[in-house]
């Protein structure tokens, strides 16, 4: 059975974490409505299952002051007519009472407002990484993880420190994170997700044929990504924010220390307390300690 | 201007000067050449990247001449040397306001002489030196010059001998400098001073060469011998052999801390080891033995070095089993029986005695070479007393190892690195800039002007509708099918054109190489004439800005020489007006070059050249607003003053 086992795990077994911006800010003025959004990714995850049995799909939902895992392939019931239908209505629930969730975390949060709403996507990536994390710690046979955003709102650049964060921590776990984009603006973070991943992404220009986009490009396993030609982006915003304001810059000022982001010039470090404006002092003068 | 050349050269000097016939008159300015040469029969010149009409001209005697700058003028000089007896300086008094001209006379053997009025004090001087050399020369008093470049031509001493020797060779090694090196001398553009200032790091570690390697450990007894009684011998050694011996031979030193000071002292101790040395020396077997059975202490210095046995047995280990160790076996202690040689040269003898086992010379050589390579210093054997807390810690560490708090072990991770930025900061960058501009468009598709309560209720509703019977599939609209697949398709063929270019290639790598050679010793040339134009002349008024543009422009055609470009420009300074020479020698070059490329190449090199003549023109350029900021005190706080304008390049 061993043997048949690790056989049956081959490269191209995947493991997908689908991290679902449900930003009702966002989903309440977008071009294609979040229910046919909806359906396009219940193909996409039925695509994803159906190329191997062994394949898993979770899915994450990234709301504005909250985010949960609300579809997890392995808790699925048996396969069959009545089975979908169970699995559906349970995940459809589950959306349901993550809105509500939501929308009550998000009326105690004052610093919420409609004109700064962003998903939490530094929030769920870490929901998705640990999730990773603990597949990885299951055997020594696991299928190939990978992240797969669907963003549609813009970023916050308040969570610029915890994405970039998740970021590293998928690139050194070796987590590809792949983004769609499916709102009118494109990303700095998942831009520089991806290129530091490995991952691929993509802004598709007709969003009704959103699932068509997630077929032929974000299905593909990491073993077939070898050789088959995926679409690339030809530039990475890599603007980041700094640490005093959370504004978004590309020029500022970087602690030689720990690397902190300011737009401005500083005293002094906030982020690990280094004094900028002191001379070094001068090593020849100094006593010989070790004497 | 002093011309350092090849053995057979000729010196030559040219300078600005105002030539009067007597201290009252006004004088006629025009250029001061004169001559010095080493050989009857000079040998032709050397080859040269300018143009034939910026070759120095040669001579086959020592003269001067002098060449107003008015071709009207009837003062025109042509003199030898050998009707000139001395020289005379006027004293100049730099405190005054206005100090008399630097007057410099040429006294003839007859009477009377040639009265110059240089620029500056340092022409003169330079001037006076060249001549004073010459006239030595002819009176016999100079001893017969070097056959290599000297410096300086009263310098005689054995470091400036070695200098100059050890740039002969700089220079035969390296046929790059040696190229460099012929444009600028014999051109009459550089002295060999200025030429090799810049490169004092190469002279330097030359001489450093020498003393690298750290000599090896002494046979301390090999020189001593007995005195008279044929029983004392006296042994001096200092603490930097003490700490060489426990580098080299760890036994000797955990013996040392194992019996000193508890057992014996340290002075019985040494005595104690010389006195194995010496019987190592004597070979003397019996004695030996003899010895070692009744002292304990002496037997520890005849035995091997258990310690480093340990430590080849564990290199041995780690050595791939497929490797051939026969060849190695006689190196350390895993050898063969009768095989090396002792340090005096005599090869092992067959040794049935396994306790007496002498070392041989290689496995001294190795021991001492692994010292080095280690960190070559003497605290290096304190690694020897330090095993045994090595391994206590080790223990410790397993022991409080819980295995179910501990991490998955096959875990791999990727270490963090950041890309080049090179692969995507290409022209890829505009896409980047497209998607930063339309972030300006954010607000046309989303108005967040609705209220929380409306735009939660409107999400709920939306997932509310969604029913498992009404999911359609999308896949069947065709059209919208086919159109992401085209969008697709032209996506992945943009990228693949973009890359198919090659990011790490350059302008320089498409040309053939001769023209790259070309390209780069022209542009080395330029940096090296640019280094020394930049601080020996700036461009300070608009004056002079005008006078360089004048001549940088002014007619270039076959017979331009210093004189012309004097002349058209009126400026009286030689130096400037042979560095200038120069610069205009290169544009012309740079020019020649980009219109003899073949039509294929020409754009690329084109490309290559703009910036080297830009640098060029840099050098004549006048930045007023820069002047002012430069002279003007606390603008920079940094301390550091603004870099003149220059251009890059694109390098190999």
């Amino acid at each position: 059975m061993t043997s048949s086992h690790s056989k049956l795990y081959s490269d191209d077994v995947s493991l997908v974490v689908v991290v679902v911006d449900t930003n009702p800010f966002f989903w309440a003025e977008a071009a294609l409505p979040f229910a046919n959004f909806f359906e396009h990714l219940v193909h996409f995850v039925n695509s994803i299952l159906l190329l191997n049995h062994l394949n898993r799909v979770v899915v994450i939902a990234a709301g504005v002051s909250s985010c949960a895992y609300i579809f997890d392939s392995s808790d699925a019931t048996a396969p069959g007519g009545a089975g979908v239908a169970a699995t559906f209505d349970k995940t459809k629930h589950k959306v349901k009472e993550f809105i509500d969730q939501d929308a009550l975390a998000t009326k105690g949060n004052s610093s919420v407002d409609s004109n700064n709403a962003a998903s939490l996507l530094s929030g769920a990536l870490s929901l998705a990484l640990c999730y990773i994390q603990r597949i990885f710690r299951s055997g020594t046979r696991h299928p190939q993880p990978r992240i797969l955003c669907l963003q549609g709102s813009r970023d916050g650049p308040e969570q610029y420190v915890a994405v970039m964060n998740s970021i590293f921590s998928a690139q050194r776990s070796m987590v590809p994170i792949d983004s769609c984009i499916v709102g009118t603006q494109d990303s700095a973070f998942l831009q520089q997700a991806s290129y530091i991943t490995g991952g691929v992404y993509l802004k598709p220009q007709e969003l009704n044929g959103l699932f068509e986009y997630l077929a032929a490009v974000f299905a593909t396993d990491l073993h077939s990504r070898t050789f088959l030609r995926l679409p690339k982006t030809l530039g990475v915003d890599f603007r980041a924010s700094c640490f005093c304001h959370k504004k978004t810059i590309d020029m500022g000022y970087v602690c030689s220390v720990c690397l902190s982001i300011f737009c401005k010039n500083q005293k002094k470090c906030s982020t690990c307390g280094s004094e900028f404006s002191r001379v070094m002092p001068d090593l020849n003068s100094m006593p010989d300690q070790s004497k | 201007m002093e011309t350092g050349a090849t053995e057979a050269a000729v010196r030559s000097m040219a300078v600005g000067a105002i030539y009067k016939t007597s201290t009252k008159d006004v004088g006629t300015p025009g250029v001061l050449r004169m001559v010095r040469s080493v050989l009857p029969s000079p040998s032709p010149p050397p080859p040269h990247a300018f143009p034939p009409r910026m070759r120095a001209s040669w001579a086959d005697e020592d003269k001067f001449s002098f060449t107003p700058i008015d071709p009207r003028s009837s003062v025109k000089l042509n003199v030898g040397f050998r009707s000139i007896k001395n020289q005379l300086l006027a004293k100049v008094d730099t405190s005054k306001l206005a100090p008399a001209p630097p007057l410099w006379k040429l006294c003839k053997d007859k009477g009377g002489g040639y009265l110059f009025v240089l620029g500056n004090v340092a022409n003169r001087e330079k001037c006076r030196e060249f001549v004073a050399r010459i006239l030595e020369k002819h009176q016999g008093t100079v001893p017969p010059l070097p056959k290599v470049i000297p410096e300086d031509p009263a310098a005689s001493t054995g470091s400036e001998q070695l200098s100059v020797e050890r740039r002969k060779k700089l220079l035969l090694e390296d046929s790059d400098l040696r190229k460099l090196h012929m444009r600028f001398i014999p051109g009459n553009v550089l002295q060999e001073s200025e030429f090799w200032e810049r490169r004092k790091h190469l002279l330097d570690d030359d001489a450093n060469n020498v003393s690298k390697q750290r000599p090896g450990l002494k046979n301390v007894m090999h020189d001593v011998r007995p005195l008279a009684d044929g029983w004392t011998n006296t042994v001096t050694f200092t603490t930097e052999i003490i700490h060489q011996i426990f580098a080299e031979k760890p036994a000797v030193y955990r013996a040392y801390f194992d019996v000193v000071p508890k057992k014996i002292s340290e002075k019985e101790f040494w005595k104690k080891y010389f006195r194995a040395e010496n019987l190592v020396r004597s070979k003397n077997i019996a004695a030996a033995a003899a010895e070692a059975a009744e002292d304990e202490e002496l037997a520890v210095f005849l035995k091997s070095d258990h310690i480093l046995a340990k430590e080849a047995k564990l290199k041995i280990k780690q050595v791939d089993p497929t490797l051939d160790l026969d060849a190695d076996a006689g190196d350390d202690y895993i050898h063969l029986l009768d095989h090396g040689i002792l340090h005096d040269g005599s090869k092992v003898s067959i040794d049935t005695d396994g306790e007496l086992t002498w070392r041989t010379l290689s496995q001294g050589l190795n021991r001492h070479a692994a010292v080095v390579l280690e960190g070559g210093s003497s605290e290096s054997y304190c690694s020897v007393a330090d095993d045994s807390i090595h391994e206590r810690l080790a223990k410790v560490a397993r022991m409080t190892e819980i295995e179910d708090l501990q991490a998955p072990q096959n875990l791999q991770y990727a270490p963090l690195c950041i890309k080049d930025p090179r692969e995507y900061f290409d022209s890829r960058q505009a896409h980047a800039l497209r998607s930063l501009g339309s972030s300006s468009d954010v607000n046309k598709g989303q108005d967040y002007s609705l209220s929380t309560d409306d735009v939660f209720c409107r999400l709920m509703y939306q997932v509310s509708s969604i029913e498992l019977h009404k999911l359609n599939c999308h896949a069947d609209h065709s059209n919208v099918a086919l159109k992401v697949i085209n969008e697709l398709d032209q996506m992945i063929s943009r990228a693949r054109r973009c890359n198919l270019r090659n990011p790490h290639g350059n302008l320089l790598g498409r040309l053939p190489l001769r023209t790259q050679d070309e390209l780069m010793d022209h542009w080395t040339a330029i940096q090296e004439l640019l280094h020394h134009f930049w601080s020996e002349y700036s461009i300070t008024s608009p004056v002079l800005s005008n006078k360089v543009y004048i001549a940088k422009t002014g007619p270039k055609d076959q017979g331009c020489n210093d004189t012309d470009i004097s002349k058209s420009a009126d400026i009286d300074d030689g130096l400037l007006v042979a560095w200038i020479r120069c610069i205009i020698g290169a544009i012309c070059d740079l020019q020649d070059i980009k219109e003899s490329a073949q039509p294929d190449l020409r754009h690329e090199i084109s490309q290559l050249v703009k910036p080297m003549t830009q640098a060029l023109d840099a050098a004549f350029s006048y930045d007023l607003e820069q002047q002012q900021e430069s002279h003007s005190p606390g603008t920079n706080p940094t301390g550091f003053e603004p870099r003149r304008k220059s251009s890059g390049l694109a390098c190999r």
